[in-house]
C-alpha cells in the first residue's frame, strides 16, 4: 500500500510537536511533507527570552535538528510559504512556485504579533518580539544605541524589557492598565511585582495610551495622548498577538477569531485540520505551548485513526522567566460575588499567594515570591478538587525532597509538556536515566520554558539518592558527571598529572574527551601545577597552538607586543617592512590598541614573528591580551597619573599569564576614563593622589560594567591588587568563564572578604608569582625549536604524480 | 568508469605530531593527515563541509576531529559528522610500512 501523503503548514511548536505524535503512533504510516516561513528547523521560541537575556544562545534553542527531519525522511522546505490552499484538488502551492498534494493537511501557521497602528510606526528601530529575526534586531540596536521602550507589561513585554536590560540599555515600560500583567495577576500581585522589577532598574510608565511615535528616519521617541513624550532610540511592541488565519481564510476555510475546529482539531472542510495559535477550539484561541501540545496529541490520533476522547480545553498557566522574579498564576485570577479566597501577603519576605474557591472547589491561584506550590495547585484545579484537598495536605515550606516526595505521582511536573511525576521517575527507574538532558530526551519535561528543570533534578537526586551526582549542567562536560571543583579536587588529591590520566582515573564516558574538556583540563593542571605541569599542545585551540588566530579564510594574524598600547618608529618600520615582504593583507588597528597584521599564511608565521624580534601581543590567548592606556599626566591637560607609565607596567607583569578566559585591562588617567576601564576585567582610574581599580567589566556580548573593588594608593598596591584579584579568578572561575560573569556569580562581597585577609592576599600574589615565573615568549620559544616548527608549522607539499 | 588510485609517501611517522593534524597538499588535493593514539594514521580532506574550516588544526578526541572554526565534530574514520550537525568529508586510506605514512589518492 501506498503511503499517504501528510503535509504540515508551518514549522514551529505545534505543528512539528503534532508531527512527533503521528510518527510516534504510526511511524510508517505518512510520506510528511513541510513548508516553514522561517528558514530554521524547528526551535523553541519560548526560549527567544533566554537569548535575549544573554543565557543562552540562538543555536541552543533548536528543538527538531535538520538531521531529525531526515531521519525521519520528513521532506522541510525552509523559507518557503504557503500561499494557497486548493481544498477541491488538494494541493497546496508556496511562494516558490512548488506544489504538494495532501491527503491530511494540518495548518500550524501561529500568531502573528499585534502591532498598533500609530504614526511612525513604520520607522526604523520599531519591532515586535516573535522569532529569531526580532531578537537579533534588537541585539544589533543594542549595540548602537541606549534607549529602549517596551510597549505592553504583559509577560512579553517584560520578558524583552529584562532582555534589553541585560543588553545594556534603559528600559521604559509602557503599560495601558493600572499594574502589571493585569491579564494574570491581581493588583497586589501587579504591584509587587512592579516593585521588585524597579529593583532590577525598569522603570515603568502606567495608564498611558501611545499616541504617536516620532523621528524622522529612524524613531526618536514616543508620544502619548495626555501630551507627555519620552526619548527612544528602539519600541519593542509587545501588547498582544492575533491568530494567523489570512491562508486560511484565502482558501475558503471557515474562520472566526482563530480557524475554528471541533475536538479532534478538524476544520469544517474534510482532510484539513489546525492545531497551535491559529486554531480556535470552543471560542478559545490559546498562546501556550501546554495547551497547543495536547491539541497536538489529540489531532495525531484522530490522524492516525486511533479512537480518543478528543481535546476538551485547557486550564492555563504561566509564569515569568525573569530570573530574581517567581510569579505564577492559574485558573481564575479575580474575585467575584460567588469566590471566597484564602490569602496569605508576607510583605517583609515579598511573598504573597491567593487561592480562589468557588463552591468549595479550587477555582484559580496568584502566586509571587514563593511559587513551588504552582503545579500542585494547577493539578487540583484540573481535578475538580476541593479546598480540603490543598489546605489539609499544606506543606513543609522547604522545597527540594521534602516537597517531591509529598507530591502524589499524577502532579504534574512540566507544565508545558504535561508530564507528571510518575511518568519521570518511571522513566528514570526504567531506563536508567541519570541527568536531566537525559529525562529531557526521554518524556520531553523541561524541554519546553525550562521553568521546571530544578524540579526535575531534584526528582532525580530524590529518585537515585546518592547515584545522582550533581545536575548535569554544572559537569564540567558531556564526558563526566564531574563538576569543575570536584575535579580539581580529585586531580590534587589523587596527584593527577596530564589530562589523559584525569579522564581515565576519574572514569570518563568517552576515552579522549572532547574539545570542552580537553583544553579546560589542561588549563585546570597547569593553574594547579605551574611549575610542573608541562602544556598540551593537542590540548589547545589551534589559536593558542599555533599563537596566531586562525581567520575565515584559514590564513592567521599576527600582533606583535606593544605595552600600553606605545610604539616607535623602528618598530613601525619592522612592520611595514615584514607587511611588504610577506604580502599581508591588511593591516588593521585593533581596539585594545595594537596592530594586527591579516591574512599571513602559516608557514610564513615562524619567519615573520623572526623577523619583527618583538613578542608575541598574545591577541590569540586566554590570557592577559592588553592593557588599553590613555595619554595621562606626561601630555593630557586632564591627566593626573602616568597612565602609560602603570599600564606599561601591568603588562610587563603579566604578560603571558595562562587565565580560565581572555583578560583585558586597562588605565586611565582621570576618571573621564577614556582607556575605557568600566568594560575591562580590570580597569584602574587613576586620580588625584589614588587609584580606583574596577573589575569585572565586560564590553561584548554580555555587556556589564565593571564593579569599584578598592580604591589604593600607590602603583605597587594596584599591581598587588590586580594580581590577587587576577590569582583568585584564576583559581576559582571555570574555564571559559569570563571576569564579568565570574564576578557576578562569586559576588564582589565574596572577592573583597577574601582579598581583604591580610595573609590570603599575599599568599595570592606568591601562587601568582609562581606562575608567572614559568611564562616564556611563545613565538621565540618557536622560532627556536626546529621540532615545534616542523610539527606545527609546516605542510607536507607532494607534487601530483610522484610516488 | 575505471578510477586508478595511486599511493603516495608523505611522511616518516616519527615526523608527524601526536594526536594533531597534518595539511598534506598533493597536486590540487588537500588533505588532512591525523597520526591518533597508538599510531593510528588517518586521512580525510582538509576542508569542514560547514564553511571550509582547516581540519589539520582541529582538535582531536579519540577517532574524532572537532573543527577550528565552529567546532563541529567529525569522524576521521568514516568522515561523517557528528550530531546534531550534518555532512561529511571525503576519507582516503592510509597505509603505514615500515614507519613509512603513505595514503592512497585517485589519479596518476
Ligand atoms: C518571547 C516569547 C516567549 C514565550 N514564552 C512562553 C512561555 O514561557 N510559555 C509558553 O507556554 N509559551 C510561551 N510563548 C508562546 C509560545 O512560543 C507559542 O505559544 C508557540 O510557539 C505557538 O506555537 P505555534 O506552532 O502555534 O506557532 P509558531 O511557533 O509561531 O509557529 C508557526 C510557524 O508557522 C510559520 N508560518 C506561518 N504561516 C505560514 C505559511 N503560510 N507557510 C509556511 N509557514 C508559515 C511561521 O513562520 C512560524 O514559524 C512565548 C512566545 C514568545 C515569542
Ligand atoms: S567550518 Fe567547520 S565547524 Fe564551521
Amino acid at each position: 500500500m501506498s503511503k499517504q501523503k501528510l503535509v504540515l503548514i508551518g514549522n514551529g511548536m505545534a505543528g512539528v510537536r503534532a508531527v512527533e505524535e503521528v510518527l510516534q503512533l504510526a511511524p510508517d504510516q505518512f510520506d510528511i511533507t513541510i513548508f516553514g516561513s522561517e528558514p530554521y528547523p524547528n526551535y523553541n521560541r519560548i526560549e527567544l527570552s533566554k537569548v535575549l537575556q544573554g543565557d543562552t544562545e540562538i543555536h541552543d534553542i533548536t528543538l527538531n535538528s535538520w538531521q531529525w527531519y531526515e531521519d525521519n525522511n520528513i521532506k522541510l522546505y525552509p523559507g518557503e510559504t504557503v500561499l494557497k490552499i486548493d481544498k477541491d484538488k488538494q494541493i497546496v502551492r508556496t511562494d516558490k512556485g512548488r506544489e504538494a498534494a495532501y491527503d491530511k493537511l494540518i495548518i500550524a501557521t501561529g500568531s502573528l504579533p499585534f502591532m498598533l497602528p500609530l504614526p511612525g510606526a513604520d520607522k526604523e528601530g520599531v519591532t515586535a518580539f516573535r522569532d529569531i529575526k526580532d531578537c537579533e534586531k534588537m541585539i544589533e540596536c543594542s549595540n548602537h544605541y541606549k534607549k529602549a521602550v517596551v510597549i505592553g507589561g504583559g509577560l512579553l513585554g517584560l520578558e524583552a524589557a529584562r532582555g534589553l536590560l541585560n543588553l545594556g540599555m534603559e528600559v521604559d515600560v509602557v503599560h495601558l492598565a493600572d499594574y502589571l500583567m493585569e491579564r494574570q495577576l491581581d493588583q497586589t500581585a501587579g504591584k509587587m511585582l512592579q516593585k521588585e522589577l524597579e529593583k532590577q532598574g525598569m522603570n515603568f510608565l502606567l495608564e498611558k495610551q501611545s499616541e504617536e511615535i516620532i523621528g524622522t528616519d529612524r524613531v526618536e521617541g514616543l508620544k502619548f495622548n495626555d501630551g507627555h513624550q519620552i526619548e527612544a532610540d528602539l519600541i519593542v511592541m509587545a501588547v498582544g498577538i492575533r491568530p494567523n488565519v489570512s491562508l486560511a481564510k484565502e482558501s475558503g476555510i471557515p474562520v472566526n477569531r482563530g480557524i475554528i475546529v471541533n475536538d479532534y482539531l478538524e476544520t469544517e472542510v474534510p482532510n484539513i485540520y489546525a492545531v497551535g495559535e491559529c486554531a480556535e477550539h470552543r471560542e478559545m484561541v490559546y498562546g501556550l505551548v501546554a495547551p497547543l501540545y495536547q491539541q497536538g496529541k489529540e489531532m495525531a490520533k484522530q490522524i492516525c485513526s486511533i479512537e480518543g476522547d478528543g481535546y476538551q480545553g485547557s486550564v492555563l498557566s504561566t509564569q515569568l522567566k525573569v530570573s530574581g522574579v517567581d510569579v505564577f498564576s492559574t485558573g481564575k485570577i479575580n474575585e467575584d460575588e460567588h469566590t471566597k479566597s484564602l490569602k496569605l501577603f508576607d510583605d517583609w519576605n515579598g511573598t504573597y499567594k491567593k487561592v480562589l474557591v468557588d463552591k468549595g472547589k479550587i477555582t484559580g491561584a496568584v502566586l509571587f515570591g514563593d511559587t513551588s506550590d504552582g503545579n500542585r495547585l494547577l493539578s487540583l484545579i484540573n481535578n475538580g478538587a476541593a479546598i480540603e484537598e490543598y489546605t489539609e495536605s499544606e506543606r513543609s515550606e522547604n522545597s527540594g525532597a521534602d516537597l517531591i516526595s509529598s507530591m502524589p505521582d499524577e502532579e504534574i511536573i512540566c507544565g508545558c509538556n504535561g508530564v507528571t511525576k510518575g511518568t519521570i521517575v518511571e522513566a528514570i527507574n526504567s531506563q536508567g536515566l541519570a541527568t536531566v538532558e537525559q529525562v529531557k530526551g526521554c518524556t520531553n519535561a523541561s524541554r519546553s520554558c525550562g521553568g521546571c528543570k530544578s524540579l526535575v533534578s531534584d526528582l532525580l537526586e530524590h529518585t537515585l539518592g546518592d547515584d545522582y551526582t550533581q545536575n548535569e549542567k554544572e559537569s564540567i562536560c558531556t564526558c563526566t558527571t564531574l563538576s569543575r571543583d570536584e575535579v580539581i579536587e580529585e586531580i590534587k588529591l589523587k596527584g593527577l598529572t596530564h589530562t589523559r590520566e584525569v579522564m581515565n582515573v576519574l572514569g570518563w564516558k568517552s576515552e579522549e574527551g572532547c574539545s570542552k574538556c580537553k583544553p579546560a583540563l589542561n588549563y585546570y593542571l597547569g593553574m594547579l601545577k605551574p611549575t610542573e605541569y608541562e602544556d598540551e599542545k593537542e590540548s589547545r585551540f589551534v589559536n593558542e597552538r599555533l599563537h596566531a588566530n586562525i581567520q575565515n579564510d584559514g590564513t592567521y594574524s599576527v600582533v606583535p607586543r606593544m605595552y600600553g598600547g606605545v610604539t616607535n618608529a623602528e618598530d613601525l618600520r619592522k612592520i611595514a617592512d615584514v607587511a611588504d615582504k610577506y604580502e599581508v593583507k591588511m593591516i588593521k588597528v585593533t581596539g585594545g590598541q595594537r596592530l594586527d597584521l591579516l591574512g599571513v599564511k602559516k608557514q610564513d608565521l615562524p619567519d615573520i614573528w623572526s623577523e619583527l624580534d618583538m613578542p608575541s601581543g598574545s591577541a590569540y590567548a586566554k590570557g592577559l591580551r592588553t592593557v588599553k592606556t590613555c595619554v595621562g599626566a606626561d601630555f593630557c591637560r586632564f591627566g593626573t597619573q602616568d597612565s602609560i607609565g602603570l599600564g606599561i607596567k601591568m603588562e610587563k607583569k603579566f604578560e603571558g599569564l595562562n587565565t580560565p578566559h581572555k583578560v583585558k585591562m586597562s588605565v586611565s588617567a582621570c576618571p573621564r576614563n577614556c582607556a575605557e576601564g568600566s568594560v575591562k576585567d580590570v580597569g584602574v582610574v587613576g586620580l588625584d593622589g589614588e587609584f580606583e581599580i574596577y573589575v569585572g567589566g565586560n564590553g561584548g556580548t554580555h555587556m556589564r560594567k565593571a564593579e569599584l573593588l578598592y580604591k589604593v594608593k600607590t602603583e605597587e598596591e594596584v599591581l598587588a591588587v590586580t594580581a590577587a584579584f587576577l590569582q583568585y579568578y584564576r583559581e576559582s572561575a571555570n574555564y571559559l568563564e569570563r571576569t564579568s560573569a565570574w564576578v557576578e556569580r562569586v559576588g564582589l562581597d565574596q572577592i573583597r572578604s577574601v582579598l581583604d585577609e591580610k595573609q590570603t592576599f599575599l599568599e595570592l600574589n606568591a601562587r601568582m608569582d609562581e606562575a608567572l615565573s614559568v611564562v616564556q615568549d611563545p613565538w621565540k620559544e618557536a622560532i627556536e625549536d626546529n621540532r615545534l616548527l616542523r610539527e606545527l608549522y609546516q605542510n607536507v607539499k607532494v607534487p601530483a604524480g610522484t610516488n | 568508469m575505471e578510477k586508478l588510485l595511486s599511493k603516495v609517501f608523505v611522511s616518516r611517522l616519527e615526523d608527524l605530531p601526536e594526536k594533531l593534524g597534518k595539511t598534506v597538499i598533493i597536486g590540487e588535493l588537500e588533505l588532512a593527515v591525523f597520526k591518533l593514539e597508538e599510531g593510528k594514521v588517518r586521512a580525510i580532506e582538509n576542508r569542514c563541509p560547514h564553511k571550509g574550516g582547516v581540519l589539520a588544526e582541529g582538535m582531536v578526541s579519540g577517532e574524532h576531529v572537532f573543527c577550528p572554526m565552529h567546532d563541529w565534530k567529525i569522524s576521521t574514520r568514516s568522515g561523517k559528522v557528528q550530531e546534531p550537525d550534518t555532512g561529511c568529508v571525503q576519507t582516503y586510506e592510509t597505509e603505514v610500512k615500515n614507519n613509512e605514512v603513505y595514503v592512497i589518492v585517485p589519479g596518476k
